[in-house]
């Protein structure tokens, strides 16, 4: 099973690179989160895909999964999520301003502009 | 008092949020921040006081057995850099009342301030690798609000940059820390220690030290991921250009320090080896940028990038002297870098450009600016009396004692070089005829050279003081080079 998930993390990274490499703003925006649930998942199979039962304490289970990669991944998550909301509102308000979506314009500064 | 390191993170925290209730008031906004900036620097200076005292002082929160809980760390290192961290904040604050404007005053400008230096101090601070992760976070969200904050089309462009890097960066931060959890097992920086120790020289622990040496290296510009750093940093408005100068490459620095001295100590012949290659690179291209511009901004930020380099080097080498040097090195690095964009802050005030060919002639009517500069310029370079000698002394001597002698003998002409890129401001700006117009009135002038001025001479007291400083540094060095210390105060009563 971990073989199977590191082949998927490993489609969505490359995926997350060939968008963020990419010239247009918003298909960065959408490379960096994909990039994000790689890292997710990562974390999760890092931590081992082990354990029958969800970490809530109850009668009778022994065998739980690992709850701290949960735990470290709900953080991430919110991290990520406040990120990407103010990346894409920068991203729209750098294309009010600037005039274009486009990395390549994106150069200089006000003097060569 | 057990959670006295813990101020120093929570007092600018606690202010910040109380900042938020009224962002329309500017003057009680200045007050407030001032106020809190200095309760924060007084229990930074008691928590140097008590390390000194009676060393390494650890915290598990909520009463958990330290690998268990989050711990945080004070050490001699951690505490003296979140002393001048908000020494340094102390100053930009006061001198942006007169340099940032109200508009920007009016939109959260003090509460981001705050919430950085909590996040900077936290991440001196924490002894856990995802919690240095979260304060990391803290920190750079607060600094892609004071980067785009103003929202001209400059700022706008390059926080874009600043922020699509910073994105990737903290990833690879979160899946080095996967790779290292599924290795070891534990988060706790100690307990990490103990258990790589344990597993010994291994191919994957490489592998995760130079993950973690890019990681940090984005954050922190070393020679190939320096390259966001020059645009971004030249976009926002001096105050915050000088925060970033002074504190934000410094924590990628101290996390390099702090996980190569604590974590990756089993492999060095690889992993401080290409340290110290990365290092000199480092240094190359920051005088290479150094020398090729005519903007006062990026001949600056280039000399960020070699002061990295030199501190990185000395941490590379890794004896008594390498080490106690670069300390030195950082602490006067926060603080030179800051007050040299300052300096630079007001002269582009005056002259309305950051261009050095259309400056000309200001040592006519500005005089203590320019001597003063003189003297900040000298001490960066490392002119004997002043702060960056001792520390650029101790590194070459750790590079000679490890048998590095033609990359010692680089600092030191790297020191030249930084030498000749300062000087050429002083020679054009403040040298010569005068040029163009002064568009600052002497009122202005004077309240923004109060707090560079107080700040140059603090640098100055920093040199000249090195002999009462040693011990200190010296408390810093040891538990750098035996990490042995900080982990027994980490399981002080537990093991």
């Amino acid at each position: 099973m971990e073989i199977l998930m590191s082949i998927l993390i490993g489609f969505l990274f490359m995926a997350a690179v060939y968008l963020i490499l990419s010239r247009s703003l918003l298909r960065i925006i959408i490379g960096t989160g994909l990039l994000s649930h790689g890292t997710h998942l990562l974390l999760l199979t890092m931590g081992g895909l082990g354990g029958k039962s969800a970490p809530v304490l109850a009668d009778g289970i022994t065998d739980y999964a690992d709850p701290l990669p949960q735990a470290l991944i709900l953080t991430a998550i919110v991290i990520s999520f406040g990120v990407t909301a103010f990346s894409l509102v920068l991203a729209y308000r750098a294309y009010k301003v600037v005039g274009t979506d486009n990395m390549d314009l994106m150069k200089g500064n006000e003097d060569n502009d | 008092m057990i959670n006295l390191l813990l101020f120093p993170v929570l007092i600018p925290f606690l202010f910040a949020a109380v900042l938020l209730l009224f962002p329309k008031k500017v003057k009680a906004q200045r007050i407030v921040t001032m106020i809190g900036l200095l309760f924060a620097l007084a229990s930074s200076f008691v928590l140097l006081y008590k390390v000194k005292v009676d060393g390494v002082q650890a915290l598990t929160l909520g009463s958990w057995a330290p690998p268990f809980g989050i711990t945080m760390v004070s050490d001699m290192f951690s505490a003296m850099l979140v002393t001048s961290s908000l020494l340094i904040a102390f100053f930009v604050v006061w001198y942006s009342f007169s340099s940032i404007g109200e508009a920007r005053e009016k939109a959260f400008y003090y509460p981001a301030i705050l919430f950085m230096l909590t996040g900077v101090n936290g991440a001196f601070t924490t002894g856990d690798i995802f919690n240095m992760f979260v304060f990391f976070e803290v920190l750079l969200m607060s600094s892609y609000v004071l980067i785009v904050l103003g929202g001209e089309k400059v700022q706008l462009k390059e926080s874009i940059k600043y922020i699509i890097v910073n994105i990737v960066s903290s990833s690879l931060f979160v899946i080095t820390v996967g790779y290292l959890y599924s290795v070891v097992g534990t988060l706790n920086m100690a307990d990490i220690s103990v258990k790589l120790a344990e597993i010994g020289p291994s191919g994957i622990v490489t592998v995760i030290a130079v993950l973690f040496l890019i990681v940090f290296g984005i954050k922190g510009g070393i020679f190939p991921l320096f390259f966001w750093l020059p645009g971004s940093y030249a976009a926002p408005p001096i105050p915050v250009i000088a925060l970033f100068g002074a504190l934000l490459t410094k924590v990628g620095v101290y996390a390099i320090m702090r996980t190569y001295t604590l974590f990756f100590t089993t492999d060095v012949g690889y992993t401080h080896t290409l340290l110290m290659i990365l290092s000199i690179l480092t240094i190359v291209v920051g005088c290479i940028g150094a020398l090729a511009y005519f903007d006062v901004k990026q001949i600056i930020i280039y000399n960020i990038v070699i002061a990295v380099g030199v501190i990185l080097f000395g941490a590379s080498v890794m004896n008594e002297s390498g080490m106690m040097g670069s300390v030195f090195y950082l602490i006067h690095d926060i603080l030179i870098k800051g007050a040299l964009f300052l300096l630079i802050g007001i002269i582009i005030k005056i002259t309305g450009t950051s261009d050095l060919r259309k400056m000309g002639g200001l040592m006519k009517r500005y005089p203590m600016l320019g001597w003063v500069y003189l003297v900040v310029a000298f001490g960066l370079a490392g002119i004997p009396p002043l702060s960056g000698f001792i520390g650029k002394l101790l590194i070459v001597q750790g590079g000679f004692e490890g048998d590095l002698l033609w990359q010692s003998i680089f600092i030191l002409a790297s020191s030249l070089i930084v030498l000749l890129s300062v000087i050429r401001i002083f020679i054009y700006a403040f040298w010569g005829e005068e040029k163009g117009e002064h568009l600052i009135s002497d009122k202005k002038y004077r309240h923004l050279l109060a707090p560079a001025i107080t700040l140059a001479t603090i640098t100055v007291l920093y040199g000249v003081g090195a002999e009462y400083l040693v011990p200190f540094m010296g408390d810093a060095t040891n538990v750098l080079l035996d990490p042995s210390l900080y982990i027994d105060a980490v399981f002080e009563g537990v093991k």
